[in-house]
């Protein structure tokens, strides 16, 4: 790229490793555009009047454009609070439950001889190639009879259910690799089984719980279909239904779109930006470690 | 997760395991976990493949009748239009993640394992689609390619290209793909993380064996590196494959609606499963027809699963690390 008179090898060398560099950063570069354009794009134009994001779409908000008459409506008109609660409160939980019941079951699993121990490995993981929405309308007539239906825990046993296969197995997997020998001394020093669990394991599967938490966490936070189908009801709506449904009313009104848009994107986009180094890390090192 | 399947392979059959006295502690770890899992998937599961052999009477009763539902499906044109197109859609939909997505994360992997300056930064930034919820990706794309805004069109037009612009998402012939471009949009950061742990879990020892006979990059890629992580693409496969039959409904029902439009153009097995449970104008809802239509899913999934598990993973397992 840079050549030059003086072709000496080492130097012809470097010009070619910075070629390299060059394209590796163009495409990563380039990639990294597209993927953040259009939020940037809706984001920006959340700041503007009807007439800002109609003329100049791609500018940025000005002294003329810059308005929060989206933020407005929605806040007065959509109860985004509510619905936050809502997700939140249901993430928490059924991590909380996933993370729990996932790490007692694979600890049992990986840690004790019993006769149906290979039965019930084969038959936690099935839930990994079947999804669970395939059994909707008897997930519906059940939670019809147990009273559930429009509940926060409707969703919260479906999540958890949803959770668990691929937390038992990436746990077992895991704890099967831990040394005996601890757990030995444990037991010598007279632990119960519990606090064996409690004290010894847990701590050690911690970096591998942040995996699943994660991998765990988006599908559960991001749902459309279970929401819509289970809990729907204003109470209960989550934020991904509440700004589905919210747009759904508001299709003229653009500016409260955009603005229910970034509503929802912001605080994710914050919260990423705090973790994203665990987040990143614990993907990454959960696949290699698996 | 590649490794976790590796490790899966070669479990030892002489692990030794101390038996103990009791099992009241084994009951009290698995029983919660079995029976959550138990009573909300693994029931409904197959509560919904028995509700497929049967039929509701006027008065609310249900009435066996075997195959049937499945035969109407397939067979009564009332039906089987819907059923093939929709299936029709899916195998396109996983076709194109399939050739676009995950070789685009093939090579942002790759790019990033280079290790390249702010390879951080790309990585982080590159994932944040992924996390965000479908509803929202469908809207922001909606109002991007959309007509009325016009920003899709203003930016081909500032590079000259304004003569391609199309309503993409409102023709027949475009719908589809767009539908799964922006799919693949928001979902490339999934296989771009798992092939990229899985090349920098590649043994350095391994690479500079190749490097010391002599191997350029380009060759150590080809010839070292992408057979080492083949167990990876084949899980990003069977990944793909399983999304296709779940979240694709969430971006289409967001964007599209329930219907699938334009003309059932975009309608995919999650949709007209949910049409059929649910009903909509002058449909009413059927809940053993949905269960079928579901039941119809859970074998094509079977399908793609056996495949995976038969012909491409056991014959992967050779090239394991």
């Amino acid at each position: 790229m840079t050549d030059t008179p003086d072709t000496s090898r080492s130097r012809r060398g470097r010009s070619k490793s910075w070629g390299t560099a060059a394209t590796v950063h163009a495409v990563l570069l380039g990639y990294t555009i597209i993927a953040l354009f259009p939020v940037i794009v809706v984001i920006l134009n959340s700041f503007k009047n009807r007439r800002g994001i109609f003329t100049e779409p791609l500018a940025l908000p000005g002294p003329e454009t810059f308005s929060l008459e989206g933020y407005s409506t929605v806040l007065s008109e959509g109860s985004f609070l509510l619905y936050y609660g809502n997700s939140l409160i249901v993430t928490v939980v059924s991590l909380f439950l996933i993370l729990l019941l996932g790490a007692m079951a694979a600890h049992a699993l990986s840690e004790y001889r019993f006769r149906l121990n290979g039965i019930l490995s084969v038959y936690m993981i099935l839930g990994i190639m079947v999804p669970i929405r395939l059994g909707t309308v008897a997930i519906l007539q059940l939670m019809v009879q147990l009273d559930l239906v429009n509940t926060l825990v409707s969703l919260i046993f479906v999540y958890t259910a949803q959770g668990l296969p691929i937390a038992v197995f990436i746990l077992t997997e895991f704890m099967r690799t831990l040394s005996r020998d601890i757990k030995d001394c444990a037991r010598v020093d007279g632990l119960s089984e519990y606090r064996i669990f409690f004290e010894v394991v847990l701590p050690l599967v911690r970096p591998v719980l942040a995996t699943v938490a994660v991998f765990s966490m988006i599908p559960i936070w991001n749902d459309l279909w279970f929401p819509l189908i289970l809990a729907s009801s204003d109470a209960t709506k989550t934020v991904t239904l509440g700004v589905q449904q919210f747009i759904g009313q508001y299709t003229v009104n653009w500016s409260a779109v955009l603005a229910s848009l970034s509503i929802a994107i912001l605080p994710v986009l914050v919260l990423y930006a705090i973790f994203s180094r665990q987040l990143i890390s614990g993907i990454t090192s959960g696949a290699v470690k698996g | 997760m590649t490794d976790a399947t590796t490790q899966m392979a070669d479990r030892r059959p002489t692990r030794r395991r101390r038996r103990r006295a009791g099992t009241a502690h084994i009951v009290v770890f698995l029983a919660p976990a079995l029976l959550i899992y138990t009573i909300f998937s693994i029931y409904p599961l197959v509560e919904s493949l028995r509700l497929s052999l049967f039929d509701g009477l006027d008065d609310g009763s249900a009435v066996w009748t075997g195959l049937g539902n499945y035969a109407r499906l397939l067979f009564d044109s009332n039906w089987s239009v819907r059923f093939w197109n929709a299936l029709w859609n899916n195998l396109i939909l996983f076709f194109i993640h399939m050739v676009v997505q995950n070789p685009l994360g093939l090579l942002l992997a790759a790019l990033l394992s280079l290790a390249p300056r702010f390879g951080g930064a790309y990585r982080t930034l590159i994932f944040v689609p992924t996390l965000l919820s479908v509803v929202i990706v469908g809207f922001v794309w909606e109002l991007i390619l959309s007509p009325l805004w016009g920003v899709a069109e203003g930016m081909l037009s500032a590079v000259g290209l304004g003569f391609l612009y199309a309503p993409w998402l409102g023709l027949e012939d475009s719908a589809l793909t767009a539908v799964s471009l922006i799919s693949v949009w928001q979902y490339v950061g999934i296989p771009m993380m798992l092939i990229y742990a899985a090349l920098l879990s590649i043994p350095d020892e391994l690479l500079d064996a190749a490097r010391v006979d002599g191997l350029s990059g380009w060759w150590i890629f080809w010839k070292v590196k992408l057979p080492l992580i083949l167990p990876t693409l084949g899980i990003v496969a069977i990944l793909t494959y399983i999304g296709n039959f779940t979240s694709a409904f969430d971006l289409i029902y967001s964007i599209q609606g329930v219907l699938g439009p334009p003309d059932y153009s975009t309608d995919i097995m999650g949709t007209l499963m949910f049409r059929t449970f649910f009903g909509q104008q002058t449909q009413i809802g059927d809940i053993y027809m949905g269960a079928t239509v579901a039941s119809m899913m859970f074998f094509v999934i079977l399908v793609g699963v056996t495949i995976y598990l038969v012909g491409v993973q056991r014959r992967l397992t050779r090239y394991e690390m």
